[in-house]
């Protein structure tokens, strides 16, 4: 096989590919795991412990 | 509370510090090198000229203030995000080390005219072997606190700063490949000669501007926005497309640097073609970050933290809307080799990628140091408006300049000579490189506020190491 189409074959094999997480990330299957990954940083509290905020925040939300 | 594992907040304080120091260094000699163009008698000494301290700048304000700004914040948020501590936390020391050694070595051979004249690379060939080596370190550390993450799912902040790390680990590799002549000389030939090399020079070159100053930046973002602003980000399916779209189109985008050269003339369109296709992921990523704010809007008015953050993603919005219009053969013709090019990358660097470490700064030195908050809001939002005001002369006043650039060099009289000699249309520039001069202090005076906040947020606080906390229920 000449290289060059090799070369255009993993190009166009890199456009599918992108094509095949586009599918993924928008598909109805995904969406609840997504949701919860949203969620990840703002379930972790960071500030320091005794400063009463994380404590505000449950109450907030609860 | 002692007994407890706490994060390795020692290395993130380490290098948020020196993000700031640097960033006044770095900035100091930007204002420097602006007013050598607007008062020549400035240029001194050889040490001193305005050739060897440009690559001091950039060197400077890229890879140490943007780098450190980068460690601190990918080592923090990936401990956090992971609810783990730092992989091989001797390893973690070492990066921090060896990178200060990277920039003092650059701050003393840069002036002294050591350099491979590749720019944004031009470090000569020992140096780059240390980069390599601190690079790698980096990688084992930031992938090594990955595999052991306490979640399932790997946040989509540590997948940008991830990509980041492994692209700039390839690029510098592969563009620093050349033939060392001399050690105490230090002098080296690129492996690589004519177009070639300037091909990879460049692909390299905008792979800095796209992964080092972008796809990591974008990992303060996902992490730093949704944090102040107190609200997930806005699409979570957004951000899985428009890292991947970035990953795929960015490496192609290189040869817009080289139109109307000898490289190939199929070459450079398809340089332009990708830098069109990457509005599109660009502008992904801006709607994503201040769509997070949608419904806490009000939150902008009174969080000076927010307001940096917010600002940069709309310099981010701007600088990669100019870009790709800029790799447009037919503009490029007008905008290459003049200072819009220069007002570009400052749109980008400092309205997107100074703007946004600012903020992540802000929101993460008190929480380094045992505190809520910084020690004065106040001074925040007047460096808020410094800076905002700086930048917008900075960039506003080398559109102009380089517009008239390109419109006077390429200005013909009717038998078909050129209207203006080169020196006339500096002799024009003047009163813009004058406006761009009081726009970067304006910036540099931003970062001694901070610095000074900093300082006194610090005084008389302990150093804080938060104690590694469970993931939630759902995450685990």
């Amino acid at each position: 096989m000449d290289i060059n189409v090799f070369r255009s074959l993993i190009t166009v094999a890199g456009f599918l590919c992108f094509l095949g997480i586009c599918a993924w990330a928008y598909s109805k299957h995904s969406k609840a795991g997504f949701d919860e990954a949203a969620r990840l940083p703002l379930t972790d509290d960071d500030l320091p412990a005794g400063s009463g905020w994380h404590e505000k925040e449950v109450n907030k939300n609860g | 509370m002692q007994s407890q594992a706490t994060y390795n907040y020692k290395v993130v304080r380490q290098f948020s510090i020196m993000t700031v120091v640097w960033g006044i260094v770095g900035m100091l000699v930007g204002v420097i090198v602006a007013a050598q163009l607007v008062w020549p008698e400035l240029n001194v000494h050889e040490f001193l000229h305005f050739g060897r301290l440009r690559p001091l700048h950039t060197n400077a304000v890229i890879f140490a203030f943007g780098g450190c700004a980068l460690f601190a914040t990918s080592y923090y948020v990936v401990q956090r995000t992971c609810h783990t501590k730092l992989f091989a936390p001797g390893l973690a020391a070492f990066t921090f080390w060896g990178w200060q050694l990277v920039i003092v070595l650059a701050a003393i051979t840069l002036p002294l005219g050591y350099t491979t004249s590749k720019e944004y690379a031009e470090l000569e060939w020992p140096i780059d072997i240390l980069i390599a080596v601190v690079w790698v370190s980096y990688a084992i550390v930031f992938f090594g606190t990955i595999a052991k993450r306490k979640v399932s799912h790997i946040y989509v902040a540590n997948w940008f700063f991830g990509g980041f790390i492994l692209t700039v680990a390839l690029l510098h590799i592969v563009n620093s490949a050349a033939i060392p002549v001399s050690f105490t000389g230090m002098k080296s030939y690129s492996a690589y000669a004519g177009v070639q090399d300037a091909m990879v020079q460049w692909w390299y070159g905008h792979n800095a501007v796209g992964f080092f100053l972008t796809a990591g930046f974008l990992g303060m973002m996902y992490y730093f926005v949704p944090k102040q602003a107190e609200r997930p980000i806005y699409s979570y399916r957004l951000s899985v497309v428009h890292f991947w779209a970035l990953i795929f189109t960015y490496m192609w985008a290189g040869p817009h640097h080289l139109h109307y050269t000898a490289l190939p003339d199929w070459t450079q369109s398809v340089g332009m073609v990708f830098s069109l296709i990457l509005l599109a992921p660009s502008w992904g990523g801006m709607i994503n970050g201040v769509m997070t704010l949608s419904g806490a809007w009000h939150k902008l008015r009174t969080d000076p933290i927010l307001k940096f953050l917010i600002t940069s993603l709309s310099f981010y919005g701007m600088s990669t809307f100019e870009g790709p219009m800029m790799a447009v053969k037919t503009v490029n013709a007008l905008s290459h080799y003049t200072d819009w090019t220069v007002g570009h990358v400052h749109s980008g660097a400092l309205g997107w990628v100074a703007m946004i470490s600012i903020g992540s700064l802000y929101y993460m030195i008190p929480r380094l140091y045992g505190k809520t908050e910084m020690y004065s809001v106040k001074l925040i939002n007047a460096h808020f408006w410094i800076a905002t005001i700086g930048v917008v002369l900075y960039i506003a006043s080398l559109w102009i300049a380089g517009v008239m650039q390109g419109l006077m060099w390429r200005a013909t009289n009717p038998d078909g000579t050129l209207t203006y000699s080169f020196v006339e249309s500096v002799k024009a520039s003047y009163p813009f490189w004058t406006i761009r001069f009081i726009g970067g202090s304006l910036f540099l005076v931003g970062m001694l506020l901070m610095f000074y906040n900093m300082v006194k947020t610090i005084a008389g606080q302990k150093a804080y190491d938060a104690p590694v906390l469970a993931p939630s229920v759902a995450h685990a």
